[in-house]
């Protein structure tokens, strides 16, 4: 079985918010309708996104450190937020886990936003139906873009590459080495949703230098001296050897 | 959480709709087995006709929390697996079972249906009412169960949560029979009265132990928890918008935390001890409007009461805003 998911590097993400304009760009141009933008260039600007990038600091003066932590549907595999919903316009798509919502179906009740510990669902205030990152569903298993570019927009717009798209239920995938290799991790384990999405934590790159590489101990040319000059007197190559 | 008022009108309206079809149905079944006189017909079709004009303004209510009213009827459809489509089916039902009721009785239409030496004689109505009973449970348990089923939003994930709305509901619905009865008869004031005093004290007692209850919660989510970052310091810098989100908005009261509290005490004073007071002076001395203003005070307060039941509600999502 397939799970798609994103594997989001924190030790990588530079918080340079591309990835919430390109999928903004991405999910405000689709078949789906325009996401809601309100005030966009003026006083008090809202509207609807699926990704944000939140900037936390960790740590006490002097010794922080910020992480930019981008924030998006996790695409649950026990979703909380698809057995509430009295229409069934919230669903699992069983082929590749992504979880969805049937505009067309949904009636704006907000019950599965309230269900989901994670706030990743936002209300269309514009036209009243809950809207949530769709993994750019409407885009990787379009055939007419080349297969590089069958990829979510965030990722593709990621300038650092710290976001990761693949299928976590696949051992040998990308972002299953990557989870198991870097320590990747879920958010808020303690409700037994499972998320797909993982975030792979800070780490620390350090290297062990030894004094005696730190001061060349071996430089032949201070402790032997010159090289030693040749004889002028001595027989050149071309005249013992004739072409 | 953010109260939303067409979800607070709602779930109070309802709640008196179907405390007063209890409170019916619990004279009925007294005059049948003999402990009280007979009630002329038109004191059950016009009390059912009350109970289902509270019912159907809860009904109009709740659709000004829908996005798409329009597409209301969908959410009938995932009855398996979601409280709330199940509310959406008991809510009708139990409606048109009061209506059936009220009709039997506006028509006085009400044969007996079976009646042996081992089964005590039962009529039409009473069977209809018996049915009305056990829709008007499943409602209560329906409603209460959409916010005891969120396991993450901890204020409200307790068996005490259907219950206070079982008996807060029922309270409202025997003090406004008791102010409707006095219409009628003395003997049915009595009888409502004395059960609004007892329904009343019961949901005093069920209120306070989640007030309680609620006070001591640990939460089991963190900020450490929701960004999986394991240390004692963690501020937030930025929350991803600049003027604010759905997130900003639905998860927050907006309100100071004295405000929060000044409803907690208006409410447990509003509830409880006024409307006990109005009805232990209303019946002592058969004053309609003390009855009356006994059920205005409740059910004002019941408004208060559901405003801070959802106000109270922390939302794990919080976490991710912590400058709201």
């Amino acid at each position: 079985m397939t799970q798609l998911a994103l594997v989001i590097d924190l030790n990588v993400c530079v918080g340079c918010h591309a990835c919430v304009t390109s999928c903004k760009q991405w999910n405000t141009s689709g078949a789906a309708g325009s996401l809601m933008d309100d005030n966009p260039y003026d006083k008090d600007p809202t509207g609807t996104f699926f990704n944000r990038v939140q900037t936390y600091e960790v740590g006490e003066f002097p010794n922080t450190e910020t992480i930019h932590f981008p924030k998006s549907c996790l695409h649950c595999e026990d979703p909380p937020c698809v057995p509430v919903c009295p229409t069934g316009a919230s669903y699992k798509r069983k082929e590749d886990g992504i979880v969805l919502v049937d505009y067309d179906k949904c009636i704006g009740c907000n019950y599965c936003s309230w269900a989901c510990p994670y706030g990743a669902r936002e209300i269309d205030e514009k036209q009243k139906v809950m809207k949530k990152c769709t993994l750019c569903v409407d885009r990787i298993y379009d055939e007419s873009l080349p297969e590089t570019e069958r990829k979510p927009a965030c990722v593709l717009a990621c300038p650092t590459s710290a976001r990761l798209f693949g299928d976590v239920h696949d051992p040998e995938s990308e972002v299953s080495r990557a989870i198991c290799e870097s320590g990747g991790y879920p958010l808020m384990p303690e409700w037994g949703t499972q998320p797909a999405n993982h975030y792979l934590p800070r780490r620390k790159t350090s290297i062990k230098l030894h004094e005696d590489e730190l001061t060349r101990a071996d430089n032949p040319l201070k402790k032997d001296g010159r090289l030693p000059r040749t004889d002028p007197d001595a027989p050149f190559l071309e005249d013992s050897v004739s072409w | 959480m953010h109260p939303a008022f067409s979800v607070i009108f709602l779930t109070t309206l309802i709640g008196a709709g179907q405390g007063l079809f209890l409170a019916l149905i619990t004279a009925e079944a007294f005059s049948h087995m003999g402990a009280l006189a007979l009630q002329e017909h038109h004191f059950y079709s016009n009390g059912s006709l009350l109970s289902l004009g509270l019912l159907m303004a809860g009904l109009v209510a709740s659709f000004f929390h829908l996005g798409h009213p329009e597409r209301a009827w969908r959410s009938a459809a995932m009855w398996r697996t979601s409280w709330l489509s199940r509310e959406v089916i008991a809510l009708p039902a139990f409606m048109g079972v009061v209506f059936i009721y009220g009709l039997l009785h506006y028509l006085e239409w009400n044969p007996k249906i079976f009646g042996t030496t081992a089964l005590p004689e039962t009529n039409l109505t009473l069977m209809v009412g018996i049915i009305g009973i056990v829709l008007c449970f499943t409602l209560f348990i329906c409603t209460g169960m959409i916010y005891a089923c969120l396991k993450f939003l901890q204020e409200w994930h307790t068996p005490l949560t259907p219950i206070n709305y079982t008996l807060l509901g029922m309270s409202s619905g025997f003090t406004l029979a008791t102010a409707f009865a006095t219409q009628y008869s003395l003997e049915m004031t009595g009888l409502f009265g004395t059960w609004a005093i007892i329904l009343t004290l019961a949901a005093l007692l069920t209120r306070t132990a989640s007030l309680l209850r609620n006070k001591r919660i640990k939460y089991r989510s963190s900020l450490r928890t929701a960004i999986g970052v394991h240390h004692n310091n963690i501020q937030q810098k930025s929350q991803g918008s600049m003027g604010g989100s759905f997130n900003t908005r639905e998860y927050f009261h907006g309100m100071s935390a004295a405000f929060l509290k000044s409803v907690k005490w208006i409410f447990l004073l509003l509830v409880f001890p006024l409307p006990l007071l109005l009805l232990g002076m209303g019946l002592s001395n058969d004053a309609t409007l003390l009855l009356v203003l006994a059920f205005a005070v409740q059910y004002l307060g019941l408004i208060a009461e559901r405003w801070f039941f959802f106000a109270q509600a922390n939302h794990p999502q919080n976490l991710y805003y912590q400058t709201v």
